[in-house]
């Protein structure tokens, strides 16, 4: 994570893929107000795709811990996929 | 398979290194002297127990972007042991049925996402209240018998055992017939046979237990299971793993703990004046100690890791401890700093098979430690600390016992 999405003041967007998740936790330990695990499965649950600015920077250290890649992060002018 | 520089595409050419084991010459808490001389090549050379020439991992980015890779297969019999074992001369044997810890995706991932949904954030923490009863009731007995006590046998064993049996529907008495079993499979002197015989003993035990929640379900998650779609050996076979890997994990974790917090009194005063600190500190008690060590896989093709080429059939150790001693990822490292943000540590490893139960084990901890400090607050070591027995020869460090002392109110 380089670049301007280091800023706690860009607005960022958020994307999981509940294939790959492992059920690990660590995103709802890390960052409770924008990921949870449901209760079947424990696979992520992404609550806020566009997370309020005080729970940016827990959401991106969540998504550096993700132990299976699951959730990405994109800027939301980003024109890549 | 021999060695040859060239032909691993290597531009830098290192004196083989086997896998530096010894603690017992400096602080009980640090990883072998050897290994972190080591800490500035994140990877290297590594001359393994029956001769293969595999890696040596001791980066921390280096040891997260293998075990995050599928291409780094977990499978028993494509990996070389560090060290021999007597009774396995060439190749490991395949995982057991039902142990997922050797099996690769989709195998793998078929009983872990049978599982994942047992042990959410939201459902451990469901059991700190259950946790805490069980520390109250092992901290009275403690005082009772005290003002001496082995921590170990009074505390840091019971606690996460009567959690991972009420959790499994295991009954806790009947622990005399699983405990020692589960000692042998993490005990580095014993021989596969020695460890076949304690594995086939704990499924005997789990699979008359499977048999007893078919016919009459509880509330636990063995009975949960038999809804699946797992045969009665598969169901034991899981079951052997929870039970193994639930008991003595965190159980030296607490020992080994509670050693260490003793052992830096400025940290314990910290933790003791702001309980507040309690998770930090299960963290960087968690990266500190790493108890869980070492991490092996194979390379399933070739790969480039941190500028060195991995050939298809070589084994990678990544060392924990070493890898959690890393200066460029944690600044000062071989300090005890519950100040620290410890987070990002491998102590519960990477990837797809990071430990499934790690949310139980920071509930117990943060739990348990506050708890048992805050009922001796003159809580000591009754025995010099280079006499407090260290578990060197197990794939889970800790202490064998700690002898505690405390003044009596």
């Amino acid at each position: 994570m380089n670049g301007p999405m280091d800023s706690p003041e860009e607005p960022l967007r958020l994307s999981v893929d509940r294939d790959r998740c492992a059920g690990a936790g660590m995103c709802a330990l890390t960052a409770p107000e924008v990921f949870d695990q449901d209760d079947e499965e424990g696979l992520v649950v992404l609550r806020h795709p566009a997370p309020a600015p005080e729970h940016r920077a827990a959401a991106r250290m969540a998504v550096g811990l993700c132990p299976a890649g699951a959730i990405a992060l994109n800027s939301p002018d980003s024109t890549d996929a | 398979m021999s060695y040859d520089p060239t032909a691993a595409g290597d531009t830098t050419v290192d004196e083989p290194a086997t896998l530096p084991t010894d603690r017992r010459t400096g602080c009980p808490f640090d990883p072998p002297a050897e290994l972190t001389t080591l800490s500035d090549k994140p990877l290297r050379r590594m001359r393994y127990g029956d001769g293969h020439m595999g890696w040596l991992v001791t980066g921390h980015a280096a040891g997260r972007a293998i075990l995050a890779d599928p291409r780094f297969s977990s499978r028993y019999e494509l990996l070389h042991l560090p060290e021999p074992i007597a009774g396995v001369s060439g190749e490991m044997p395949p995982a057991p049925v039902g142990d997922m810890l050797g099996l690769d995706a989709p195998e793998h991932t078929r009983y872990r996402r049978l599982l994942t949904g047992k042990f959410t954030v939201r459902r451990m923490r469901q059991l700190t209240e259950r946790v805490a009863q069980f520390t109250t009731e092992c901290l009275d007995a403690m005082e009772q018998a005290g003002p001496t006590a082995d921590l170990v046998e009074a505390f840091a064993q019971p606690v996460p055992a009567l959690m991972i049996c009420e959790l499994l529907g295991v009954p806790y008495a009947d622990r005399e017939r699983f405990q020692s079993d589960v000692a042998t499979l993490f005990d580095q002197t014993a021989g596969l046979e020695a460890k076949g015989a304690a594995y086939t003993a704990l499924l005997q035990f789990l699979g008359e237990l499977v048999l007893a929640k078919r016919a009459e379900p509880t509330d636990d998650l063995l009975s949960d299971l038999t809804a699946s779609d797992l045969t009665d050996e598969e169901l034991a076979g899981v079951g052997g793993m929870l039970l193994a890997a639930g008991l003595d994990t965190t159980a030296n974790m607490l020992g080994l703990g509670t050693f260490a917090l003793l052992s830096n009194p400025g940290q314990l005063a910290a933790l003791r004046a702001d309980p507040g600190l309690a998770e930090q500190t299960v963290e960087e008690l968690l990266r500190y100690l790493s108890v869980a060590d070492p991490l092996l896989r194979s390379a399933l093709e070739d790969v480039e890791v941190a500028g060195r080429l991995i050939r298809a059939g070589e084994t990678v150790t990544v060392s924990v401890q070493a890898t959690n001693r890393d200066p460029h990822k944690f600044p000062g490292p071989d300090r005890l700093d519950i100040h620290r943000k410890a987070t990002g540590h491998l102590a519960f490893g990477h990837g797809a098979h990071q430990c499934l139960g790690q949310q139980l084990a920071r509930v117990e901890m943060t739990v348990a430690f506050p708890a048992l400090f805050a009922r001796f607050p003159t809580l000591r070591l009754a025995v010099p600390p280079q006499e407090v027995p260290l578990r060197d020869r197990s794939n889970i460090y800790g202490v064998i016992s700690l002898p505690v002392t405390w003044d009596k109110e």
